[in-house]
């Protein structure tokens, strides 16, 4: 009998902790080299987009909680500045800084959840995600204070927010601004300079610049190859455009490049809430809007910058309350079109680690 | 007339096309451009390559079902230059819709092609590996579709109508604090009730 090397399938997932959700990967292996990849999803597919054309458009607000339900906030901001450039709904302008800062909150508490599964996968087992759920959940516990929920918040809403904060949140939100900084150093200085992190991901994974732009990789995963492309400042919406910050970028495009730049963008995005509180104004927080909001027929791509990417919505209305097509552009499918080429001819560990830097939200995947 | 920011003028786009390749350009609007499905990769392609346009990424492709025709929207970034383009490619059979694949031109489109065959129903010819993305092999029909309908026994999806939408008075406001409890259906006898009654 022989020994030969010959190639054998593994099924990894779809429940398995380096999958982050219900996703399985069907991998061809040589050894430990991986020869063919087949990711199979849709174990979380719940026909959102037909369910959608049933129902009225502040009726799918919820639905977009579920897609991406890392970051209700970004999705409820992104569906709803669609709608109103649809129906030409204006927003008062307290509204639209109370969005700002909670899309930011959001930013935060996604990247935590990001880079915190990412050190887990790359070795460093729960005591950075840990840490970096610390502040993950002040930021919960604010969504809470403010709207009742902690995942899928249903916060804004067409013409505005669903709620003004209570007096007890804006010291809350001081207080976590003030400590934020010193918090990012600590997780800087938890994996900055660790041999184990820098040698599971650095030169790993790696994207060339043209080949995330060709792919269609939003995001951390678009910038940590080095293009400087963010919504928030190609395309301002909300108040953006008042607001002074920075576009983190990668060098090399690997893994590290990837976690550095969300780490980054938490510092950023810590300064924009910063300059948002001291430029709210008083007024009203939601404009009046028919029950059932008719927008004249025609279509709208909205997008926002969500932590994942870009978040777009492609409505086409009929003049119905309901809208005619519902498509939600998930940033996390989309940025997986590249998966298979770059795990083919790795290990199986540095694929795990690639997946991971991605960053994908299964909810919003399948949808 | 919701354009985006940085959305170009179909009626712009169209004329460059229609000057590099004649006959592609089927209908222009001031939103998007419609080219001859048969030629969308050619039209697609000189979007990329062309400097005016630079049509770097395809940030979103979806399709419509139209009842009596299909529409493949095109969603094209420019990242340097910052502008959108969008180009339609009207499909008219609508039993067996077909259309080149983008992916030779955008690697992108690998799993929003299969996305929109898996629920639209529409093939996208060269596509290197065009199966069934969220369904499974052998699911019967495609959900998206406007004739879909799913469920038995004459059920539908969602609400008949919006539950306290007034139907003689379509525009009153929502917000305008004239919901009285009265408007909430409540029953005798409910889950208050039966708490303060402590009834076990």
């Amino acid at each position: 009998m022989t020994t030969a090397n010959e190639p054998y399938v593994l099924n990894i997932g779809p429940q398995h902790p380096s999958t982050h959700g219900v996703f399985r990967l069907r991998v061809v292996m040589d050894g430990e080299v991986i020869r063919d990849l087949d990711m199979i999803v849709g174990y979380l597919h719940r026909s959102m987009e037909k369910l959608a054309e049933e129902r009225t458009y502040t009726q799918n607000i919820p639905f977009t909680d579920r897609a991406d339900y890392l970051a209700a906030m970004s999705n409820n901001l992104g569906v709803c500045l669609a709608v109103e450039r649809l129906a030409g709904v204006e927003v008062p302008d307290r509204a639209s800084y109370l969005r700002v800062i909670f899309a930011e909150l959001q930013r935060i508490a996604s990247h935590a959840m990001a880079n915190g599964t990412l050190v887990s996968d790359a070795g460093a087992w729960q005591t950075p995600l840990l840490y970096m759920f610390r502040e993950r959940e002040k930021i919960l516990d604010l969504f809470e204070m403010t709207c009742g929920a902690r995942l899928t918040t249903n916060y804004m809403r067409i013409g505005g927010v669903a709620f003004d904060p209570p007096p007890e949140f804006w010291p809350a939100l001081q207080e976590l601004v003030d400590e934020m900084p010193t918090r990012i150093d600590e997780y800087a200085s938890l994996v900055e300079d660790s041999e184990i992190f820098i040698a599971r991901t650095q030169g790993v994974g790696v994207i060339s610049a043209a080949d995330a732009i060709n792919g269609s990789l939003v995001g951390p995963a678009l910038r940590g190859s080095g293009v400087p492309w963010d919504l928030r400042k190609a395309e301002p919406y909300c108040v953006y455009d008042r607001m002074n910050f920075e576009v983190p970028v990668g060098r090399r495009g690997d893994v590290y490049d990837r976690f550095m730049v969300r780490l980054e963008e938490t510092r950023q995005s810590t300064s924009i809430i910063k300059q948002a509180m001291a430029q709210i104004p008083d007024g009203p927080h939601k404009t009046d809007i028919p029950l059932a909001l008719r927008p004249p027929p025609g279509e709208v791509y909205g997008r926002v910058e969500g932590p994942r990417g870009e978040i777009g919505f492609y409505l086409v209305s009929d003049g119905t309350p309901a809208p005619y097509r519902f498509h939600i552009r998930a940033p996390s499918l989309i940025n997986l079109s590249l998966l298979r080429e770059m795990a083919v001819g790795v290990s199986l560990p540095d694929a795990v680690v690639s997946l991971g830097s991605l960053d994908i939200v299964v909810g919003d995947i399948d949808r | 007339m919701p354009a985006g920011p940085h959305q170009l003028d179909g009626h712009r786009v169209a004329a460059s096309l229609s000057a590099a390749a004649a006959g592609i350009v089927t209908r222009a609007t001031d939103e998007w451009v419609e080219v001859d499905p048969e030629r969308v990769q050619e039209a697609l392609r000189w979007l990329h390559d062309s400097e005016e346009y630079d049509a770097a990424q395809l940030s979103n492709l979806t399709a419509v079902d139209r009842h009596t025709s299909f529409e493949v929207v095109y969603h094209l970034q420019s990242l340097d230059l910052n502008h959108q383009v969008v180009v339609k490619a009207i499909l008219r059979d609508h039993e067996a819709p077909s259309v080149p694949s983008a992916y030779p031109v955008y690697k992108g489109a690998l799993l929003q092609e299969r996305e929109v065959y898996d629920l639209m129903g529409i093939r996208f010819a060269d596509h290197p590996d065009l199966r069934r993305l969220f369904l499974w092999e052998g699911y019967p029909g495609h959900p998206l579709r406007k004739d879909f309908l799913g469920m038995g026994g004459g059920l539908t999806v969602g609400l008949g109508r919006f539950p306290n939408e007034d139907l003689a008075n379509p525009d009153r406001q929502m917000n305008a604090g004239n919901l009285t409890s009265q408007d909430m259906p409540r029953e005798a006898g409910g889950f208050g009730s039966s708490m303060a009654s402590g009834g076990h």
